[in-house]
């Protein structure tokens, strides 16, 4: 290998055209990824980019990298093959909230109970665009849609709540447009050895507009969300004059005009579990949502495992060998005298 | 061994089927399989299935709970398990009950008196106890207290319970059948050394329970004859005795051996197909990746996945798994990404029969996806022949960058025949061409650019610089493979698939004939039932009747002469676990006028030969 040639954003974009709606939240997801990617030092070559069904699936081709576009909900199914194929690559899995975890949901708390060494970017727009509007998992009960005319009947599942109770060991939340956040978060995911999970609140801007209005308008963002920093405590506001304070097992919002910041939770992105669904549960208008990493922890990857048992397997039966292996049972042999010998 | 304590007469045979048969829980399996070794090392031909129920552990002593093991030993060649079993062992009431209907008229019974009490008898659901009532005149029956006897053989190891002094009465029923078929011991002696080399106790009461069973054949007056198989006059060579499952196993580590690739197998556990999986996650050192999935659409997803990385794919399955895994399938079609997918075929629709056999996922492999979507299809005939195919498989899959369906099915699963042992340098390699990094300059890449020859395009894996391209299922662009929905684009990419896969003939040896060139009657088969049909043929063509047969191996596409071969033919005789599908591919390929015959037979279990012979002569008489 020569010396790497330093990539550019432009490296990354592929010669087809984007075809998403005119103001939908995919565009800066797209362009904070083909921005990201250069600094992390991985030749293109090795970067693979996985999609399921849905607006946010066609995001490969327009990637400039290997790519897959595959069936809806199984994008998790062909990254693990690959990984285990090729454990060099760095596969990136691009989904929606109905790809993931509705028609997708088992493949999705598989492949984090693995931990495959893949990174996961989840575009949550709380409905089905695609297929023009119905409600999703994540939908709110109540929302009206085509196909719930008065309003969704169904609870929504909680993406990194249901991350946590699959063992995942990096958990990220980030908004469409706070680029800079979401680029770091790309970054952070892209470092973690096992599988990364981010959702990113992503405007349908046609069917569910505004659906994430509270977290992105620049009046009321900064009272609705909470940007986590590791070992720091849990501050938000305009002014950071609020912060999350446990009473016992109860969180409670408080003014730091009444309590000491010593007295705040303080985030721990290798915590224990239950800090991180704790912070998953954090739902305005109660509480502001946090935005950053829930949580990082190292575990062995799924590909390492497997890889390594094959180095085991070889260390102490020897490289394999078609003969021994063919005779790697009673075998006997028939002479052309016919007797018979015994083996 | 002592000498018989009473007259004893030798007779010579060509051959005895045997059936073991006991509760689930009672080893009737590690029996027959020892009974199989053994003949097998002796040098007889030798073919066997095991027989056992989808529960793992039903209710002790029911007929839900019955599991048997047949062998078929011979002097001469064979190609089936056998039809009818000219020898029942039976372990319980339940056992007799379940597999007295299969006995030959005639056949010898060797029963377990002590399983014969009452309680045992009701659950058999026998109002009478048969050995009384009269119920198997006409039999020769061979009452024994094994239980008894095998308990009495260990009476001193003290430090054994009843419980598990029973446990070794497998063994004991097993040195009895050694002793009338004149079997050498050595085999499972030492099978009982290794299995049990963590325990002396058991080894000492397995063995005990073996040597005790065959003294029990000097010692009995009721055993006045031993008979004798001679070895068989097979092909010289190395053997060993392989079943339909490990040799696919065998093969596509074979496979990847020869394309220098690592082996990627993703599979969700499914019977009969397990085995495979269990095989393969057992050969790491040949750099085997065995990935158990969550279900089946994520074993074909993760095929596909690997396939892409460059890995030599397959996942292995039975219908309803196949079922589920459709559209992934179709992904990979339209990815033409190579990989191969095993279909241990068993009774369906639905969950239909886990444990028994069918032929009727033929259609499925043909038809079963959305939109035009052409695979080849093709089917091993024997166990032996599971390993060929698994390879041929994996050739046709990199030659024409397509998935291929291989046909097996629970009874080639599971059965198993002597194998002659190949040399692995026998076998040529398989090469694999990914096109690497472009020079300066060079042209784009072009995903989609067939090769003219073959209709297959360029498998640039991930990690190649240059090569970058993104493949989906959308409709696309010949050559570039860009997403495009324009009307003629469409159109020839399905002309494509579909041709690619039709020059596939090129590839395909051309189909095989015994008997006439021409004539009266031919019999087309598929898949398992070779052995059954093979010997029928035999066996009418043995009585100076013009008979053909055509076993066809290649499904999709079929040889290039079997057309001239079925017009040379007044009629067509097709049996087929299924209800006529074959005979619907035939018709709709060749659109024949002849007459088909179809015989169908869907009842879980194979052929036998003589209900073949009888239908060829019922049509030929």
């Amino acid at each position: 290998m020569s010396e790497p040639i330093k990539l550019t954003r432009k490296d990354f974009a592929s010669d087809q055209a984007v075809r998403w709606c005119p103001g939908c939240g995919d565009y800066a997801i797209l362009a904070q990824m083909q921005k990201t990617l250069p600094d992390l030092g991985v030749p293109k070559e090795n970067i693979v980019f996985i999609s399921g069904i849905g607006c946010s699936s066609r995001f490969p081709y327009y990637m400039n990298t290997y790519g897959i576009h595959s069936i809806h909900g199984r994008a998790p199914t062909l990254a693990s093959g690959l990984k285990l194929a090729n454990p060099e690559l760095s596969v990136w899995i691009i989904t929606g909230d109905g790809d993931s975890l509705s028609i997708g949901g088992n493949h999705l708390i598989h492949i984090l109970r693995r931990n495959i060494d893949v990174n996961i970017v989840l575009f949550n727009n709380r409905i089905y665009g695609l297929t023009k509007g119905q409600y999703s998992p994540t939908s709110l009960q109540g929302h009206k849609t085509k196909s719930s005319p008065m309003g969704s009947v169904e609870q929504p599942l909680n993406p990194l709540s249901v991350a946590v109770g699959t063992e995942a060991t990096f958990i990220a939340r980030t908004i469409d447009t706070n680029v800079k956040h979401m680029g770091e978060v790309f970054r952070r995911a892209a470092a973690h050895k096992g599988t990364s999970f981010v959702e990113v609140y992503q405007n349908c801007v046609i069917f569910n507009d505004g659906a994430w209005g509270y977290a992105t308008d620049n009046q009321t963002k900064d009272d609705h969300i909470l940007e986590l920093e590791d070992g720091q405590p849990l501050i938000f506001g305009k002014e950071r004059d609020k912060g999350i304070r446990l009473n016992g097992l109860i969180p409670e919002v408080v003014s730091l005009a009444d309590v000491s910041p010593n007295e705040l939770l303080v985030h721990d992105e290798d915590g224990p579990a239950s800090l991180a669904f704790f912070l998953s549960r954090m739902r305005q208008p109660a509480f502001p949502e946090p935005i950053g990493v829930f949580r990082d922890i190292k575990k062995i990857t799924y590909e390492e495992g497997a890889i390594s048992q094959i180095s085991e397997a070889v260390a102490s039966r020897g490289k394999g060998d078609l003969h021994k292996l063919f005779h790697a049972s009673d075998t006997w042999e028939v002479t052309p005298e016919h007797t018979n010998g015994h083996n | 061994m002592p000498e018989s304590k009473h007259h004893v007469e030798y007779q010579d045979i060509e051959s005895v089927i045997i059936r073991f048969a006991g509760d689930s829980g009672d080893g009737m399996q590690l029996t027959g399989l020892q009974f199989s070794n053994t003949s097998a090392v002796f040098g007889n031909d030798i073919s066997t299935l095991p027989d056992f129920p989808a529960e793992i552990r039903a209710p002790a002593g029911t007929l839900a709970g019955v599991s048997g093991f047949q062998v078929n030993f011979s002097s001469e060649e064979i190609l089936t398990p056998g039809d009818a079993p000219q020898v029942l062992v039976a372990m319980n009431p339940a056992a007799l009950k379940a597999n007295l209907i299969d006995l030959e008229p005639g056949g010898k019974i060797i029963v377990n008196t002590d399983a014969f009490n009452n309680a045992n008898l009701k659950k058999a659901d026998y109002d009478s106890n048969p050995l009384e009532d009269g119920s198997l005149d006409g039999y020769d029956v061979y009452e024994l207290p094994i239980t008894t006897l095998n308990r009495n053989a260990l009476a001193d190891l003290e430090d054994l319970s009843t419980r598990d002094k029973d446990r070794c009465k497998n063994f004991f029923s097993l040195g009895l059948t050694f002793w009338i078929y004149d079997r050498p011991l050595e085999t499972t002696l030492s099978y009982i050394d290794k299995k049990f080399a963590k325990n002396p106790l058991l080894v000492d009461a397995n063995k005990r329970a073996l040597i005790a069973g065959y003294d029990v054949g000097h010692n009995t007056e009721a055993f006045q004859t031993r008979f004798h198989i001679q070895p068989a006059h097979l092909k010289t060579g190395v053997y060993r005795r392989i079943t339909g499952n490990e040799a696919i196993a065998l093969g596509m580590i074979t496979a990847a051996q020869k394309a220098g690739k690592p082996l990627f197998y993703g599979s969700y556990p499914i019977t009969p197909a397990s085995e495979i999986l269990h095989n393969l996650a057992n050969q790491k050192q040949f750099d085997v990746r065995t990935f158990q999935a969550e279900d089946e659409i994520a074993a074909m997803g993760s095929t596909i996945g690997a396939a892409f990385g460059g890995a030599m794919a397959a996942t292995g399955t039975s219908g309803p798994g196949v079922a589920l895994k459709s559209e992934a399938i179709n992904l990979a079609l339209v990815l033409e990404l190579p990989m191969v997918i095993v279909n241990v075929q068993r009774g369906g629709p639905s969950t239909g029969l886990p444990t028994k056999t069918e032929q009727s996922d033929l259609l499925q492999a043909m038809f079963g996806r959305n939109g035009e979507s052409p695979v080849p299809v093709i089917a091993p005939a024997t166990p032996g022949d599971c390993f060929y195919m698994a390879i041929e498989a994996f050739r046709m899959a990199v030659r024409a960058m397509t998935p291929v369906f291989v046909l097996s099915d629970g009874y080639l699963g599971n059965s198993a025949e002597p194998w002659l042992i190949p040399d692995p340098d026998d076998i040529p390699p398989i090469v694999v061409k990914h096109p690497s990094a472009p020079s300066n300059g060079a042209e784009p890449f072009e995903p989609y650019k067939r090769n003219s020859e073959t209709f297959a395009r360029p498998w640039a894996i991930p990690g190649t610089p240059g090569l970058e391209h993104r493949l989906g299922g959308l409709g696309k662009q010949p050559d570039t493979g860009n997403v495009s929905y324009v009307p003629f684009d469409h159109e020839q990419m399905v002309k494509d698939r579909a041709e690619k896969i039709a020059k596939l003939a090129d590839y395909v040896p051309p189909q095989t004939l015994i008997g006439p060139e021409e004539g009266d009657l031919l019999v087309v088969s598929w898949g398992s039932t070779l052995g059954a049909v093979r010997s029928a043929v035999k066996r009418v063509q043995g009585q100076a009747y013009a008979v053909s047969h055509a076993h066809i191996r290649y499904l999709n596409p079929f040889p290039k002469n079997l057309d001239s071969i079925v017009r040379r033919f007044d009629r067509i005789l097709v049996p087929e676990m299924n209800l006529g599908q074959l005979i619907f591919l035939l018709r709709g390929r060749y659109g024949l006028e002849t007459p088909f015959i179809p015989y169908p037979k869907v009842q879980g279990r194979p052929f036998t030969i003589r209900e073949v012979t009888e239908k060829i002569l019922s049509l030929v008489e």
